[in-house]
């Protein structure tokens, strides 16, 4: 799909009268808004020449407490002294490329993979591997395959990104039998890993697994945490937990960067955590979009032809649904705006032009009867096209379509336009009398 | 004067036309107009009745601001525009119409045949997709009757590939076209740009690293070159510069159009379609031909204004 394409079709998602399943936007209006002015004042209070000057290029240690302890709940025990306190966990994949990536070098990822991590990747002109996923998450003997395929041509991957809970954007988590797998490989084969864990505490069943830190003990794992899904994106606060030698490269790209992340946030976060309700807060967002990703499901086993299939996401914020291959999702996007519908097309998630059939859908942005009433929307374009295909195919001597193969294509910036970020009042607003 | 610049809109080339608009903005302010940008909406006629501008120059591209909607309630108004008016906006929109009376006009235009969705539900159209086939010949270029973009445009390389080029084009547009393929080598694509009755310099349009034509990288940064005036000699610009003032009379465009053509190995031109409002951004193919005849930015959209018929 070519660019601007890609994003005359994005840009009318964030039309008002859009119901867009297409973002990935946590739902931070039931935070109340007394809370957060109460700690912003009493950080005012306490903290204001602190709040106002820099911060440590690593984070505040006060905050770093706060992560271990967000870590421990996941059973990740850590020193704090390990912690670097980033920009967002987005920042940690720009510094895990500045610090690892020349041109040409090669990253493993997950097909799908984040469409947010596409942008960077490309940016540093990395190689992008992709390794294929079942429900049980990355295929590792698929990864075991293309590592000796990759050292026969003697490249050595830099690093292997993987988001082993809750995939953005398949929605499928990886079995404790793969994580073992994955990190005895890394061990092996002395490979970094990079394992971004935004939604982990956002789990609606069944038992958490460890994360691959943890199963590694931090000596080829890269960890990658948030604040964005258990507090607020607003605040831009995420986190790694490196290796000593790539921890300290990071430390100087993030001096490089932008000096610090922001004192104020990082006091905000110390004030809150310090109250010592955050759990409370994260229970409360894992029961509104629990039964959100149930009116999801809900809705697709309604409203979706037998044709397509989905994901049965445990935790985290998103499905995957695959559709059959004749009907390709960034021209039925195009239908289903006309219907005031949008969802992500899968080619957002690869970079050589695969995932043609799928589509990413959000749960956690909008309410329970906007997610069955989108769902809705989409299943009967689906239906529009199915109905059509067969129709169109089901004349003899016409022979059904063939399976086409994906076009390689070169990956698309424009693509980090799916994370539906808000935009500023158009200039033409204030031109306009 | 007082100009509405007329742009956004909920086409799918939203961006584009943002763009557009806000360039030609720029421009008519550099000329010394007073203008009024409006993103078109729910609230467009009461924007132009309270702003009582002298003109519109629409930037609008695609569905509603390309297709004589925008130009109909402009003429309710009683609100001069710039470019064609409101039945040529129509035929060119509609690629098929336009087709036709190129046709029966004995101007060359790819063979094609063109459904509406009805056809394939209703009235069996698929029981003609060998014939078709057999006609035209692979490969087919798979197409929507009224986008304004490459959107949804398909190239079905055979048979099998036909049934999912149609899903795909039937997203986009109630109606949609099969047509011939100019891709006989060296085919090549070519934009002739008509300012106030006259034909600008050819641009080509190169793809980078193609075999053949691929219409997704018309747009894209880097996969295409864009060469103008086009290398095709005298005689074969003469030719193809007059068939392109034919097809822009033909279909009754004013002020401006682009008319998009394939020129194959034979050196014969067949035009695919008349955009009657061109991009004006800053890689469009209209600003580019100007520039190519000395023409600059500003001066193209004084050009453009002054167009505009008195009525």
């Amino acid at each position: 799909m070519k660019s601007s394409a890609m994003r005359d079709l994005m840009a009318i998602t964030e039309r008002p009268e859009v119901i867009s399943l297409a973002g990935g936007l946590p739902d931070t209006s039931t935070f109340p808004a007394e809370r957060l002015a109460a700690i912003m004042s009493r950080v005012a209070a306490e903290s204001s020449a602190k709040a106002l000057q820099y911060a440590p290029t690593e984070g505040m240690s006060a905050v770093a407490d706060c992560i271990v302890e967000v870590m421990a709940e996941e059973g990740t025990h850590i020193d704090p002294a390990d912690v670097l306190v980033t920009t967002g966990g987005q920042q940690v994949i720009d510094l895990v490329c500045k610090t690892l990536i020349d041109p040409g070098d090669v990253i493993i990822a997950e097909a799908p993979t984040y469409p947010g991590a596409v942008p960077a990747f490309t940016a540093y002109q990395a190689d992008v591997v992709q390794i294929g996923m079942d429900s049980d998450g990355m295929r590792v003997d698929e990864l075991e395959g293309t590592l000796a395929r990759l050292e026969a041509e003697g490249r050595r991957p830099k690093f292997i990104y993987t988001i082993p809970n809750f995939q953005n954007p398949a929605g499928v988590t990886m079995s404790l039998p793969r994580r073992t797998r994955l990190v005895e490989v890394a061990r092996e084969r002395e490979l970094l890993v990079l394992e971004d864990n935004p939604y982990g505490l956002l789990r609606y069943e069944g038992d958490p697994l460890p994360t691959l830190a943890s199963l590694d003990g931090g000596a080829f794992v890269i960890y990658l945490g948030t604040f964005s899904k258990i507090l607020s994106p607003g605040i831009r606060l995420g986190w790694a937990v490196a290796p000593g030698p790539v921890h300290q490269k990071m430390n100087l790209g993030k001096q490089e960067s932008d000096l610090c992340s922001s004192s104020l946030s990082q006091l905000f976060v110390t004030q809150y955590f310090s109250e010592g309700h955050w759990q409370d807060y994260v229970l409360s967002l894992r029961d509104i979009y629990r039964r959100r990703r149930d009116t999801m499901l809900d809705a697709l086993a309604e409203h979706f032809p037998a044709e397509a299939t989905w994901t049965h996401p445990q935790g985290g914020l998103f499905v995957w649904a695959t559709l059959p291959d004749y009907i390709d999702t960034t021209d039925l996007l195009a239908r289903a705006l006309q219907s005031n519908v949008a969802f992500v097309p899968g080619r957002a998630a690869y970079l050589d032009g695969r995932g043609g059939s799928c589509m990413r859908l959000n749960f956690s942005g909008v309410d329970e009867h906007a997610i069955r009433e989108g769902v809705r929307r989409i299943g009967e374009v689906v239906r529009e096209q199915v109905e059509l295909f067969s129709t169109i195919t089901s004349h003899p001597p016409h022979a059904p379509a063939a399976r086409a193969e994906p076009t390689p294509a070169p990956p698309d910036q424009e693509l980090a336009d799916v994370l539906q970020l808000p935009k500023r009042d158009k200039r033409s607003d204030r031109r306009a009398k | 004067m007082r100009v509405a610049v007329l742009k956004g809109g909920r086409s799918l080339e939203r961006q584009v036309s943002l763009k557009s608009g806000a360039r030609v903005e720029d421009a008519l302010e550099r000329l010394g107009h007073e203008v009024v940008a409006i993103d078109v909406g729910h609230d467009l006629v009461a924007q132009l009745r309270e702003a009582r501008p002298d003109a519109a120059f629409i930037c609008l591209h695609g569905r509603d601001g390309e297709d004589g909607t925008v130009q109909e309630l402009l003429e309710i108004v009683g609100v001069p525009y710039t470019g064609s008016g409101v039945s040529a906006c129509m035929r060119c929109a509609d690629k098929v119409v336009a087709k036709h009376a190129m046709r029966d006009a004995g101007l060359p235009t790819p063979d094609f045949f063109a459904f509406s969705e009805t056809a394939f539900k209703q009235l069996g159209a698929a029981d003609t997709l060998p014939a078709i086939e057999e006609r035209l010949g692979f490969p087919v270029v798979v197409k929507p009757a009224d986008q304004g973009s490459a959107l949804g445009i398909r190239f079905a390389p055979d048979a099998a590939a036909v049934p999912a080029a149609l899903v795909a084009a039937f997203s986009y547009s109630q109606k949609v076209l099969l047509e011939r393929a100019i891709t006989s080598p060296p085919a090549r694509e070519l934009a002739v740009s008509v300012l106030a009755g006259e034909a600008l310099p050819i641009v080509e349009a190169i793809p980078i690293g193609e075999d053949f034509y691929d219409f997704e990288a018309r747009y894209e940064i880097g996969r295409t070159e864009f060469v103008c005036p086009a290398d095709l000699g005298d005689e074969v610009t003469a030719r193809v510069q007059s068939l392109a003032l034919d097809v822009h009379r033909l279909l009754g465009c004013s002020g401006l159009s682009r008319v998009d053509l394939m020129l194959d190995g034979d050196g014969e031109p067949w035009v695919l379609e008349a955009n009657t409002v061109p991009g004006m951004t800053e890689t469009s193919l209209l600003p580019q031909a100007a520039d190519a005849a000395g023409i600059d930015f500003d001066e193209l959209v004084a050009r453009i204004l002054a167009s505009v018929p008195r009525r």
